[in-house]
């Protein structure tokens, strides 16, 4: 029987157009990342400009998870468990280059792309990227985020099935954005690479995944207008200290985050705390997802460059492929069902 | 660099075409290194996005649009009167022309590649470090990196091309090459192949005007290299910035409608 190539992994369907970062760079020692404190001890080197400076080439990829796992209670593993848990997570991405495997077809990350286990990684010894609250868990989904998941499943129940359609389809898959591209910024599952230019007034954010660059102006004084809505909010940014803050707004609310709506401002923190990694602190305010601001906080480590580009839309064989797949299967469906010579 | 730039400035400031040379207006701004600093959203203002050669006022090419996107004339923005093409690439030219609705790649909201995105309606932003000049633009969302350190030569094709930068005096000079001969230069069908070499050079002509040269070189498509010449203006709002133009999800009904599936088939 006929069926479409069912693809998990977003935008990995379009890579015909996309390509990876070089290999990993070599292992850097580091601090544990508990130990880390934002702007402690280290000062970073500064712009031409003046600026501390927080340019090239980064990774946010991490085992790190959003929410504390069940049954874990502590704010960190010991070394020892840490290398036990990604020990088993990087031998069950290996086990998708197993030859003859579809994985081995489609996802060979040896060929094309670096996930999380061929990453450059900072070490990070947290159960959790929420900090706040202090159990590592988000917050309740309160009244009105409840309504907005509800009122959200229902708009996608309409488009029909996921192969009715390309609007039907994931944000990723369409290469209309990642979901995770933010803000606020997640390691996306492969190829978690970003690259900061400062100038003189703007901090640029290029995410290689969908080539999303984030235009940050510094010391804007001009709130941005309600009317115009974003995929990724209106950025406005400003230095704390050796700390570059930036406050997000006016989302569109169609790549939610976690269930997050329009109301939703992200506060970001970039903190560079050594040579080779960026903290990367945020908080999300949204009142119409839930009742209290949360926190959470993951690192950046360096990592070569450069980033090519990453022509997803112009690539996206797998949309249009997989749209043919399910008209074609429609078809013989209604052949089957037709009685035999029945012209 | 400064004394030079003084002694130069009432020949740039004269001739617009003197201003393509290597010294900046001196009002313009520099860098605290020194160099010409181009950081801001810059804009194209002329019919170059249409048809870089010379050309009357043309009709709209959806009839529904009528006068709202009819092509206004232009004197054009290229050296002489007519890009030099091969005969054969001439016909594909006006084929390309002809069939400009169904074929020009922008249409369907691909990166605009280079230089089309440089005077394309939108605005661009230039980001400038000493290492990486950002060249953003709004139309989808384009990014090109120019590579004033660590350069290489183009590791695979792309569609915006693979940059390296350097100062040539006060002007920016980037060698673009990697190109995979899918984008065109304009609207009109103008094309090149996948041997296509871009060199721009961007030179301050005045603190909100940039001189923007780029010559054109593909020997499978052109019989000698071309150059276009224009400026480009500052945005000088208070509140300028690039918005996001991220134009996929409107040219889905366009490049997958027909593989919609039918409600009847559906028995909806």
């Amino acid at each position: 029987m006929l069926r479409p190539f069912i693809v998990s992994n977003g935008a990995l369907a379009a890579l015909a157009g996309g390509l990876a970062l070089a290999g990993p760079g070599p292992a850097v020692a580091q601090e544990p990342a508990g130990s880390v404190r934002a702007g402690e001890s280290y000062r970073a080197p500064r712009t031409p400009y003046g600026h501390p400076d927080l340019q090239g080439f980064w990774s946010n990829q991490t085992y790190t998870p959003l929410e504390r796992r069940e049954g874990v209670t502590g704010e960190f593993y010991t070394p020892e468990e840490l290398a036990v848990i990604e020990g088993g997570a990087a031998s069950r991405e290996s086990a998708q280059t197993e030859p003859g495997t579809i994985p081995d077809v489609h996802y060979d990350f040896t060929q094309f792309g670096l996930d999380r286990s061929q990453a450059d990684r900072a070490r990070n010894l947290r159960t959790s990227m929420i900090i706040d609250p202090p159990d590592g868990r988000l917050p309740p989904v309160n009244a009105g985020g409840r309504r907005t998941a509800a009122e959200r499943a229902e708009a996608q129940a309409r488009l029909g099935g996921r192969w009715d359609s390309a609007e039907a389809n994931q944000l990723d898959d369409r290469c209309i954005i990642m979901r995770g591209v933010g803000p606020p910024m997640m390691p996306s599952g492969y190829n978690a690479n970003y690259h900061i230019v400062q100038g003189a007034d703007h901090v640029m954010i290029l995410s290689e995944m969908i080539h999303d660059a984030r235009i940050i102006p510094l010391d804007d004084p001009a709130a941005p207008p309600a009317g115009v809505r974003q995929w990724i909010g209106l950025s406005r940014g400003r230095w704390e200290g050796d700390t570059l803050v930036v406050e997000t707004t006016n989302f569109n609310g169609r790549n939610p985050f976690r269930g997050s709506g329009e109301r939703m401002r992200v506060t970001e923190r970039f903190t560079r705390v050594s040579d080779d990694v960026i903290e990367y602190r945020f908080t999300v305010d949204d009142p119409g997802t839930w009742d209290r601001p949360w926190t959470a906080v993951n690192l950046m480590q360096r990592t070569r460059g450069p980033l090519f580009e990453f022509a997803c839309h112009e690539g996206n064989y797998g949309l249009y492929n997989t749209l043919v797949g399910a008209r074609l299967e429609e078809r013989r469906a209604a052949e089957e069902a037709e009685p035999s010579g029945g012209r | 660099m400064r004394t030079r730039a003084a002694a130069m400035t009432l020949a740039v400031a004269l001739s617009a075409a003197s201003a393509a040379g290597q010294t900046a207006d001196r009002r313009a701004p520099r860098t605290p290194d020194g160099r010409p600093d181009l950081n801001g959203i810059w804009q194209a203002v002329n019919t170059a996005h249409w048809d870089v050669e010379p050309h009357s006022a043309g009709p709209s090419v959806v009839r529904e649009l009528g006068a709202l996107s009819a092509v206004p004339a232009g004197l054009g923005v290229i050296d002489g009167d007519a890009i030099p093409y091969r005969p054969e690439a001439l016909a594909r030219r006006n084929e390309n022309r002809a069939n400009r609705l169904e074929r020009d790649p922008a249409v369907k909201c691909y990166l605009p590649g280079v230089p089309r995105g440089m005077y394309m309606p939108f605005p661009v932003q230039i980001i400038q470090s000493p290492a990486h000049v950002m060249i953003l633009h709004e139309f989808a969302g384009a990014v090109r990196t120019v590579y004033m350190e660590d350069q290489m030569d183009a590791p695979a094709d792309s569609w915006m091309g693979w940059s390296n930068g350097r100062w040539e005096g006060d002007t920016l000079v980037i060698d673009t090459t990697g190109f995979n001969g899918l984008t065109w230069f304009d609207q009109s069908g103008n094309f090149h192949s996948e041997a296509l070499h871009v060199v721009e050079r961007i030179t301050p002509r005045s603190p909100d005007t940039l001189w923007y040269e780029v010559t054109i070189e593909d020997p499978e498509v052109f019989t000698r290299p071309w150059t276009m010449r224009m400026p480009l203006y500052r945005r000088v709002e208070e509140n300028a910035r690039l918005l996001e133009f991220r134009c996929v999800e409107f040219v889905e009904d366009l490049i997958y409608g027909h593989l919609r599936k039918q409600p009847d088939e559906a028995g909806r």
